[in-house]
């Protein structure tokens, strides 16, 4: 892959840490054995895990035996979702911009939907009016994926607590994890999902964190790793990697949300000055724009009289690697829920281009997207595709 | 190599549009295969498929040339899948082919394609481009039993001057051999076949249309008005068809020779009275002057051509099939298409 890419995709998966990378070669060249084997090796493996385990139960707020690694965000949020529901039945609640993994497990079991605001944000009248007695579990997303909006889990905690009193709280903290203190804002989550490859480990790694007490039912059987939770060998080197990303990420996140949420003003101040452009999730006062409901990462914006698929496409052309909503199984653009869902007219929503900046984002990278998106959305607007 | 100009080949995952790629590559052409999502309901044939897409990436992998993914589902399900749904509750037998070729692979893609710098669009259709003095005609495919030349008919000049179609002069076996020798993993895919977004399983069709439209009962009359049988959807009833009718076991084949949608009622004859020397059409057009001799004009995909003169109606030089309302005529000269019109 050339090196010489602007990687402004980072909602999608962020550039590996070099840390992570030395961690996760370590393990599999000295450390191989299995971590559920009795021997030194294994024991070593062992110890790994729950060093990691230990090290990461600070970033999310929790005891470190409340941590289950799995494969990844989406096994994360299936489990939260089917655990909860296998021990406990009654109604799944969700938002209607959760991520594709909360939405499907929540279709498959009856659940109930919750509406959002134009700016993302849920609506607690609609989530008031959504909650009863019989509700097992509601999940809210701490931030949205596309958007970049943040939610109010606090306050979204106080309504399930007083209007569904059995019911737990889960949050997808996926997309919160690089940007936010997920152990503060989550604090308030029952049950928390992560996903490695977000800040900066290898794919297919990822954590749920289960509070003490939670009882679920696991949806995957075998050798009871995972305090039964989950079964499975454990992905030693991908967990440990995470650890080593985690690390990295939290120790300069502050100085990464700092420097990024100033390159990301500049990028989205120039896409404003495009001619029927809207950016998504943010409020403005008296002219000026607030984004203080946004991770500092997120770009996102619609432009009338474009359609995604061809902006990136050019964008590519130039070395320019970014992405619109979810990207569906085939690699095609799908339609986005997420807009739809905050009432974005499907024809605008088409030409959503999402640009997400990371902790390895640049000047450079920022001063090539504003040369370039206003230019190609002009020619595009002109060829009429 | 010096490029000979970037072409847009659009690769369904088959084998023609694979092939297709490939001897662009070989000729110089700067290719980038495309395969169009359309379709995100069930189905387990033609070009929509998640496999499907699989099998034009891994393609355009071995070839080393870039491949993406269009969505145009919205457009295939406002030009296509609705019309289709809607010919059939109207009594008309629509081709979703054709109208997936006027609206989204010759009109969509390549206004995509010409937004995106591309020189030319490609597909692995089997017809030829032909060079008149008057402009660009759509010719038969080298291989007769392959020759989609007929869903091809409504390209403009316009889109003609794009267009290249590189397995015209090819048989079907030399395509299927050329992908053999270039290990390309799809040689031996067989075919797609019917409507993409309608499975190849028994009673696809009729469960696709039930959960879009309330099918009608109909009865089923013979030429005295007498009542011989009855169906439980008319919009599943084509002019011409003998199975599916309740007949079976009534003496002679029966055909259905009317369907009339708003009497909810079939009528069904001999295959003599199929036979008509006149068929009214709506939209007649020629790619250059009228012809005021003769010429043959196919009325399905790949069915045989008939002789007939073209006034304001196509008449028939010997008795014809019926032919359904909405099917379309294609008229050719030799093996140039030159006209066409639509049933009504």
């Amino acid at each position: 892959m050339n090196r010489k890419v602007i990687y402004l995709d980072n909602a999608a998966s962020a550039p590996t840490h070099q840390s992570a990378i030395d961690a996760m070669i370590s393990v599999l060249e000295q450390c191989y054995g299995n971590p559920s084997g009795a021997h030194k090796m294994a024991r070593e493996a062992r110890r790994l895990i729950d060093d990691t385990r230990d090290s990461l139960s600070v970033g999310l707020g929790c005891d470190p035996k409340e941590i289950i690694f799995t494969g990844g965000g989406t096994e994360a949020d299936n489990l939260a979702i089917f655990g909860v529901h296998g021990a406990r039945n009654g109604t799944i609640v969700a938002s209607m911009t959760e991520h594709h993994a909360i939405l499907e497990p929540v279709e498959k079991l009856g659940g109930k939907l919750v509406r959002v605001h134009s700016d993302g944000l849920l609506d607690f009248d609609h989530l008031i009016e959504t909650l009863d007695e019989n509700v097992s579990l509601v999940s809210i997303g701490l931030v949205n994926g596309e958007t970049g909006v943040i939610q109010d889990l606090k306050k979204v905690a106080e309504i399930v607590r007083s209007q569904a009193p059995k019911a737990f709280l889960h949050t997808d903290a996926v997309q919160a994890f690089p940007w936010l203190d997920v152990a503060s804002l989550a604090e308030p989550a029952d049950l928390i999902s992560i996903a490695g490859h977000k800040f900066g480990s290898p794919k297919g790694v990822g954590a749920l964190v289960i509070r003490e007490g939670i009882e679920i039912t696991p949806i995957q059987l075998g050798g009871g790793q995972e305090l039964g939770k989950r079964s499975g060998t454990q992905n030693t080197a991908a967990i440990v990697a995470m650890g080593a990303a985690a690390a990295i990420t939290i120790s300069e996140r502050d100085e990464t949300v700092h420097r990024v949420s100033g390159l990301r003003d500049i990028l989205a101040n120039k896409l404003r000055e495009i001619p029927e452009s809207y950016e998504t999730g943010v409020v403005t006062v008296d002219g000026k724009v607030d984004r203080s409901n946004k991770i500092a990462g997120s770009c996102h914006f619609c432009f009338q009289g474009i359609e995604s698929e061809a902006l990136l496409f050019m964008l590519e052309q130039e070395n320019v690697l970014a992405s619109a909503a979810s990207s569906c199984s085939s690699g095609a653009q799908d339609p986005s829920h997420v807009l739809a869902a905050m009432g974005y007219p499907r024809t605008l929503a088409g030409g959503s281009l999402r640009l997400s900046l990371g902790h390895s984002t640049t000047n450079q990278d920022i001063n090539t997207a504003i040369d370039l998106v206003p230019k190609f959305i002009e020619s595009l607007r002109k060829t009429g595709s | 190599m010096i490029s000979k100009g970037k072409i847009l080949v659009a690769m369904s995952g088959g084998v023609d549009s694979s092939v297709a790629a490939a001897l662009l590559q070989r000729e110089g052409y700067e290719v980038t295969g495309v395969t169009l999502k359309l379709w995100g309901g069930p189905s387990d044939t033609g070009c929509c498929s998640v496999s499907d897409v699989t099998d034009a990436r891994r393609v355009a992998d071995h070839l080393g040339i870039e491949h993406h993914v269009f969505n145009f589902g919205d457009e295939f399900e406002s030009h296509v899948v609705e019309p289709y749904v809607r010919s059939h509750a109207s009594g008309l037998t629509p081709n979703p082919c054709i109208e997936c070729n006027r609206h989204l692979k010759f009109d969509k893609l390549m206004r995509r394609a010409n937004a995106l710098g591309f020189d030319l669009v490609a597909t692995g259709h089997h017809a030829r481009t032909v060079q008149r003095p008057s402009g660009i005609r759509i010719g038969r495919g080298a291989d007769l039993s392959k020759d989609q030349s007929y869903v091809l008919y409504m390209l403009n000049q316009q889109q003609l001057q794009k267009l290249k179609l590189p397995l015209g002069e090819m048989k079907k076996s030399e395509v299927r051999e050329l992908a053999a020798s270039l290990d390309l993993r799809v040689a031996e895919k067989p075919d797609s076949q019917d409507v993409c977004f309608i499975s190849n399983a028994k009673g696809s069709r009729r469960r696709f249309l039930e959960q879009r439209i309330d099918l009608t009962p109909a009865r089923v009359l013979d030429k005295e008005n007498r009542t011989v049988g009855e169906v439980d959807a008319i919009e599943m009833v084509t002019i011409g068809q003998r199975k599916g009718l309740g007949l079976s076991g009534q003496g002679t084949p029966k055909y259905a020779v009317d369907v009339d949608v708003e009497s909810a009622t079939v009528r069904v004859g001999q295959r003599s009275d199929l036979l008509c020397t006149v068929t009214k059409v709506k939209d007649l057009c020629w790619v250059d002057k009228p012809y005021l001799v003769h010429v043959d004009v196919q009325t399905s995909a790949h069915g045989r051509t008939s002789p007939a003169r073209i006034t304001s109606t196509v008449d028939w030089i010997d008795p014809h099939v019926k032919v359904a309302s909405g099917q379309s005529l294609v008229f050719y000269d030799d093996d140039l298409v030159v006209g066409s019109a639509i049933a009504i």
